[in-house]
Formats: structure tokens, sequence, C-alpha cells
């Protein structure tokens, strides 16, 4: 008998719906993978699911959890179900947990509110989930607060919560999107070693088709709302044969065409840069530890080149970037950009040679600014503002595909790809030589991701610029860049031309990241006959 | 436009058309005592009643709202004036400036209002310009704190990063970025200041520091009323409500004032 079973299933918010005929069955023991791009409807079916729509909701439909209809519940009755016949996992491990409270109370708490069971033997189960999920002492004792783990550890303790009542079924809602690939492949092994154990059901929300080719034994893929089509993962992903689905596969494997303009004039230098932090003292008086963010590193990036540079979360990609935009000093050695030293002192018209697009399309605008004066703002640079920035921004913003008459528009009328494209026509604005992309399509859908990386490719081509692309996803930087450092604690350890260097890794480092990025199997990627 | 803004705005503008009428027109003069007319119930020819000196207590709240508005304004513009620029610098600054700003912040917020405005007025005799300046000291580390707070939030975002690699410095990211971003904040404080600042003014009064007799003020014909209360009930009830719709009316003003600048909220509509 089926654990779940979905019939008909249809949300609609004040009147518009939101979902609608959604439709699937999930088994013990079975992964179940739920993909679309944002707004598609996958969080709110488990929203649905779980009882959890907002105010002014109404759903229709059946759903069915080893036979108790999860639709018609009291609230009261849908608490009692709630971590404990469901359990549920969300994106973002930083504020999953209470910073207040030590993990081994946040899992005791559980235990102890649905079970009765007194604090000490809660404490003796959560011990025996941390130590399951990868946390075992006396590293990871019960008396550690949230913020003294990394984030993927984090989600580890936020998985131990989900299970500590043993739930049918375990709902994991983009469990490693905030992760690097590194710890992405750590949680992804740990999800599915439980549900072999424990033979518990697992509904894992994405919108990373690896993920799931790796993962699930069947696959649903959702637009607008829908379920388009769904089925057993392999047989699915080989034969895309509703259209979407194979839209979302072109896109996810989207190569932009290669364009080849670098020249062995030197742009950028960074030579022996480093950079320390002291940290925080761990028992009073003792020596303040210190972090070598940036230790001793070096490397050139040539007029027109696209340069990758890798490396997990920590490794020291975002201060080196810091740096080589002159917003931080350097402790040691010097960045040079076309042979004039770069730092917090330099001069404007220097500035003006290099600008920097960030990963996130929501906070990379004054929301008080309209699109006009935001894409000016890099005009400070010059002496003075050219009489005709008005023009200037209109022209950047048809470059990017936007329209003119976006100028007078606020950023919160735009998508996340739109924005994006905002934030390239502003670093586009001075004509500068280098455009530093910081993990700059990391938060897109796949499909909007191919059209930047396209428009990217195309500004390089036309304005002759340089990149200097940083990213955890190798997939991305494979995609666009001529050559790529990996970077690791501060130093870099291996660098190349990328498809040599991602075909035959030669430093551990970076052949764990290459094994650790998911991948769908290539021969499931061949041309259908 | 909002119900609340709309009433915000009709509440805080009667207030503000009394205070202005009374500078050329009152029912009565305030300061002439008829004691054969004392305590009476409103009526005709005295609309909301008369105090225990026969004095109109209609003509006596337009004057009050003169003084209560003046005295809360100029006590908001000095904590605004100083405490918004302190808390900026405090939140661009991290180090130095920032502790030292925060300690004095803690210094101030050490003294009860009350002691400041005692040390004041002991130092430079009672009147409404002391319990000015007495309560807008104590608003100084208010604003200071909210702005640092609200500030420190936005320099980690994105876009503050933007303007520094356009070459904009500290300073001038605080006026054109950070500030407009805590508007709101301020805005919300500043309302709620406001309505403090009255009801400090009448605090003040009561105990005898704030505007001295014969300028009327709303804090100290409640005081005068306490004893009659049983009495002529309406020579407590009429400041008080006077004083209740101003600080309701301000705090709507504030509230639809935050969602009208907010270019998000206003398409929302």
């Amino acid at each position: 008998m089926s654990l779940l079973r979905v019939t008909d299933l249809a949300v609609s918010i004040h009147g518009a719906p939101l979902l609608e005929r959604v439709a699937f069955t999930l088994d013990p023991g079975e992964i179940f993978g739920l993909v679309g791009e944002s707004g598609s409807g996958k969080s709110l079916t488990a929203l649905a699911l779980m009882g959890l729509l907002p105010q002014g909701a109404a759903t229709t439909g059946h759903a069915e959890l080893q036979g108790v209809d999860l639709l018609n519940q009291t609230e009261a009755a849908m608490c009692r179900l709630r971590g404990n016949r469901i359990g549920m996992i969300f994106q973002e491990p930083m504020t999953a947990l209470n910073p207040l409270m030590t993990i081994g109370d946040q899992v005791a708490e559980t235990l102890m509110v649905h079970r009765n069971m007194p604090r000490r033997e809660a404490l003796a189960i959560a011990r025996a989930k941390l130590d399951r999920v990868g946390l075992p002492e006396p590293r990871f004792a019960l008396s550690l607060y949230p913020h003294e783990l990394s984030g993927g550890q984090r989600q580890r303790v936020a998985i131990a919560l989900a299970i500590a009542l043993q739930p049918a079924l375990l709902i994991a809602d983009e469990p490693t999107t905030a992760l690097d690939v590194t710890t992405q492949a750590q949680i992804l092994d740990l999800l599915r070693d439980l549900v072999a154990d424990v033979g518990m059901g697992l509904m894992l929300i994405t919108h990373d088709l690896a993920v799931v080719a790796g993962l699930a034994n069947n696959t649903a893929v959702m637009q607008t709302g829908r379920i388009v089509e769904q089925g057993n993962t392999e047989a699915l992903f080989r034969a895309r044969t509703h259209p979407y689905t194979a839209a979302l596969f072109a896109a996810s494997a989207h190569q932009p065409a290669r364009v080849d303009i670098g020249t062995p004039e030197p742009l950028l230098t960074v030579e022996n840069a480093t950079r320390a932090y002291t940290l925080a003292r761990p028992r009073p008086f003792a020596k303040h530890p210190v972090l070598h963010a940036v230790d001793d590193v070096s490397f050139t990036l040539h007029e027109g080149e696209s340069l990758g540079l890798v490396g997990s979360s920590g490794c020291g990609k975002s201060t080196l970037t810091r740096a080589i935009l002159g917003l931080d000093a350097l402790q040691g050695g010097e960045i040079r950009l076309f042979g004039k030293r770069v730092g917090p002192g330099m001069s404007n018209r220097l500035r003006a040679g290099v600008q920097v697009v960030f990963q996130d399309p929501y906070g990379s605008f004054n929301p008080r600014w309209r699109v006009d004066r935001l894409v000016a703002e890099p005009f400070h640079l010059m002496p003075q503002p050219p009489a005709d920035w008005r023009e200037r921004v209109a022209e950047a913003l048809i470059e990017v595909g936007l329209r003119a008459d976006d100028r007078g528009k606020y950023i919160h009328e735009f998508s996340g790809g739109q924005r994006q494209r905002i934030a390239i026509a502003r670093a586009l604005i001075t004509r500068p030589e280098l455009i530093v992309l910081d993990e700059a399509v990391s938060a897109l859908d796949v499909r909007i991701r191919a059209q930047v990386l396209d428009l990217l490719a195309s500004l390089r081509k036309s304005h002759g610029l340089a990149y200097l692309f940083i990213s955890h996803d190798l997939s991305v930087v494979r995609a666009i860049t001529d050559r790529v450092l990996v970077m690791e604690a501060g130093r870099i350890v291996e660098q190349g031309p990328t498809e040599a260097l991602f075909n035959a890794p030669a430093h551990p480092v970076t052949r764990r990241l290459v094994a650790a990025t998911p991948q769908i199997p290539p021969e499931w990627m061949e041309k259908r006959a | 436009m909002r119900p609340g803004l709309v009433i915000g705005i009709a509440l805080a503008g009667l207030a503000l058309a009394a205070a202005l009428l009374s500078l050329v027109w009152t029912p009565y003069d305030v300061t002439a005592l008829a004691i054969s007319q004392k305590l009476q119930a409103p009526s005709a020819a005295h609309w909301l009643g008369t105090d225990h000196f026969g004095r109109d207590i209609a003509a006596m709240l337009m004057v009050g709202a003169r003084t209560s508005l003046a005295v809360a304004l100029v006590a908001v513009g000095i904590g605004m004036g100083l405490g918004v620029p302190l808390g900026l610098l405090a939140a661009a600054k991290p180090g130095w400036a920032d502790e030292l700003t925060m300690r004095g912040n803690d210094l101030v917020f050490a003294f009860p209002s009350l002691v400041i405005a005692i040390l004041i007025t002991a130092v430079f005799g009672p009147s409404a310009i002391n319990a000015i300046i007495a309560i807008g000291i104590f608003n100084i580390p208010v604003f200071a704190r909210v702005t640092r707070g609200g500030a420190l939030s936005l320099w980690t975002l994105d876009y503050i990063r933007a303007a520094q690699v356009a070459g904009k410095g500290r300073a001038r990211i605080s006026l054109e970025h950070i500030l407009p971003n805590i508007a709101n904040l301020l805005i919300v404080q500043g309302t709620i200041q406001f309505s403090l600042g009255i009801l400090a003014e009448a605090g003040l009064s009561y105990v005898g520091l704030g505007a001295q007799p014969p300028l009327p003020s709303w804090g100290r014909m409640l005081a005068e009323a306490q004893t009659m209360v049983t009495l002529a009930p309406h020579v407590a009830i009429f400041p008080g409500l006077a004083i209740v719709a101003t600080v309701l009316g301000l705090n709507l003003l504030g509230d639809g004032l935050r969602d009208a600048l907010d270019p998000r909220l206003r398409r929302a509509r």
C-alpha cells in the first residue's frame, strides 16, 4: 500500500488558482523528486500537505498519509501529525534552528512535546539521532549552540530534528540549495541512507535536475501549478516527452557560444596577496586565533579573458573579491589593475575599470531608487556625470535585453532574472575592462540562467570584457570560463585551462569538488532516437 | 489612502489647527480669572465648561495645544537632529567612533529623563524652554540607537557594496542609501517620541517643572483637575481626551506615512 496518495489536489488563494490537479503517490522507502522553477508550486504542494498554507487559501482534493486524510483535519490533529508522522527540512539551515537553544534541547524538545518523555530520556534519544546524522560525540556535544556549527552541520541538526520521531514521510524543500557542493553531496548521501535504513518516504523538492537524477526513484516535473509529467526518474529523463521537461534539460546543459578574445596582455595581477583576520578569544586571556583568509595568492588575469575562481564556502573567495574591488586593504602583497595599485585609496578612474555583479538579485539594489538612478550610480566615478546619462542608461538597458522605458520603474517591479540583467547594465555603464561576477547566476532558475550566460558571452564579445567568475557551481564555471583557479583555505591549490583541469583534476581538493558536483548521467542525455 | 492615515491627519490636524488658531483668537482670555463662574458644566457660553478658577477650558486647551505640540516637536527635532547623525556615524565607522557614541548614549540613558529635567531646571529655572531641552536630550540616544541598528543591517547588503565599488564614500552612502531606507524606522520612532514628548511635557508640568502659570498646559490642567474629578469630571476628561486624541492621531499618521513613503508598499495597494 502506498504511503502517501495525493489525488486531484488544488489550492487557490483568494480565488486565484495556484495548484491544479496535482496527483502522485509515494511508497515507503521511496524517494520522490518534485522539480520545477521558482513559482511552479513545489513548495506550495508541501505546505498544503502539512496544513501550513497561508490565510485565505482554499484546498480541494484528497491527500492520504497511511490512510489518514491530511486535508480534513483540525489544527490540533495536524499538530499531532506534524513532526510525528511528517517531518520537514527547509532550505535555510541558518534560520531553521533557534539560536538560543542548544542542539540537544532542540532535538529533545520534539520528543518531549509529542511523546511526553522525561527530559533525560529525550536527550538520550537526541544523542542517538545526532550520532545517526553524522554529528558524533565528543566533537558535537548536545550542549553546542547553532552558531558554533557550519551550515552543513546545522542542516544535519535540522535533519536529526525532523527524523527524531521516525516520521513516515520526510519532506525536504531545497535541502541543499544553500550549501556548497561538497557539503551538498554529504547531505544527499545522508538522506539516501536514512531512507534506506528506516523505510520512510522522502519527498525531495528541488530546482536542480542533477540532484534529482542522482537520488530520486520517481520524479514529477511541475510547471505553473500543474504536474506536467511524472514517472520513473531515468525513464522520464531519457524520454523528456513533455516540451517543458525538454526545455528544462536543454537549459541546464546549456553551453553559451565560446568567445576567444584573450590576449597575452596582463590586465589584473595579484601578487602574494595576504589577508588575515583575528578571531574572538576562545577562552578568557587566551591568544586571539588568526584566520588566514587569503594566504599568499598570486595570479594574472589577461585582457579579454574569462577566469573562474572556484572553491567551497569559507575558502577565501569573498575576501579576495573585496580586495580586488579595492574595498579592503591587503596586509601583504599587492594587486595591480593596468599596472596601477588597487586598494581602498585608489583613484576613481581606476575604479571605473572594474565593476561587479553580486549573487543576490534582491539585495543588490536600493529599493527606493528608480532604475535610471540605480544604473547610473557608477557615473559617480567620473569627474562629471555625462550630460547624456539618461540616454546612456537606456542604451545599457537595451544591451542587456530590457526596454529603455524600464528606466522609470522601481526594482521590485522586476523578476530575479531581470534584476540580474539590471545589475549587469549597472556594471557596464562605465565601460569597464573587467567585471567581477560573484556567484552572479547561482540564484537564478535554469532557463533564466542559460539566458544570462548567453548575454554574458555576447557582451564579452562585443565589449572585449574580461570576467572574473567566482562560483562554487562547477557546471556554470565550466560553461563560461577559459581558465580556472581552485581555492582552498586561502590558497590557490590548482589552476589551468578549464576543460583540461576538470577532465583531469590533479589536486585532491579539485577532485573532491568535481566528484561532489551532481551530474545527470551523460548516457541519459543522449539524443532521443 | 488608507483610513488610518486619514484619521491620523484629521486628529493631528485638529490639534495643530487649534494651536495655530489660538495665536490669533481664543473664545476667552486664558489669563482672566472669574471665580464666580468656576467649575461650570459645558454650556453654550463655555463649550467645554470652566475650571476651578472659572477659566474657559476650550480656550485653555487651544493654548495648551500650542505648548504641548511645540515642546514635543522641538524635543523630537533635537533628538533627531543630533541622534540620527550620531547613529549613522556609529554604523559607518565601526571602531572608536562607534564605541564613543554608543557609550555616550549609555551615559545619557543611565539618567532617568526626570533627573535630567530636574538638573536642568535646578540650573536654569523651570520653564517650557528648559522642558524642551530636557526631553530633547533624552531623545538623542533613542534616535542614535534606532539609526545605528537599522544602518548596521543595511551596511552588509550588496547595494551598499555596489555603491562602494562606484567610489562613494561612507558619508555619501549614509546619506543616499542608508538614510532613505531607515526613514520608515525613524518616522515611526519619531511619532512615538512625539507622543512621549507630549506625555513627558504633561508629566514635567504636573510636577511643576514645565510650562509655568499662567501659560496653560495639558499636563498641568490634568494635574490640577485631579482633586476635582468627582466634583467636576469634565475638567479632567477634556485635557485627557486632548492628549489621547493627539497621541493616537500622531501614531496613525506615522504608520500611514511609513507606508506611503515606501515604493514597495505603494504599488501593492
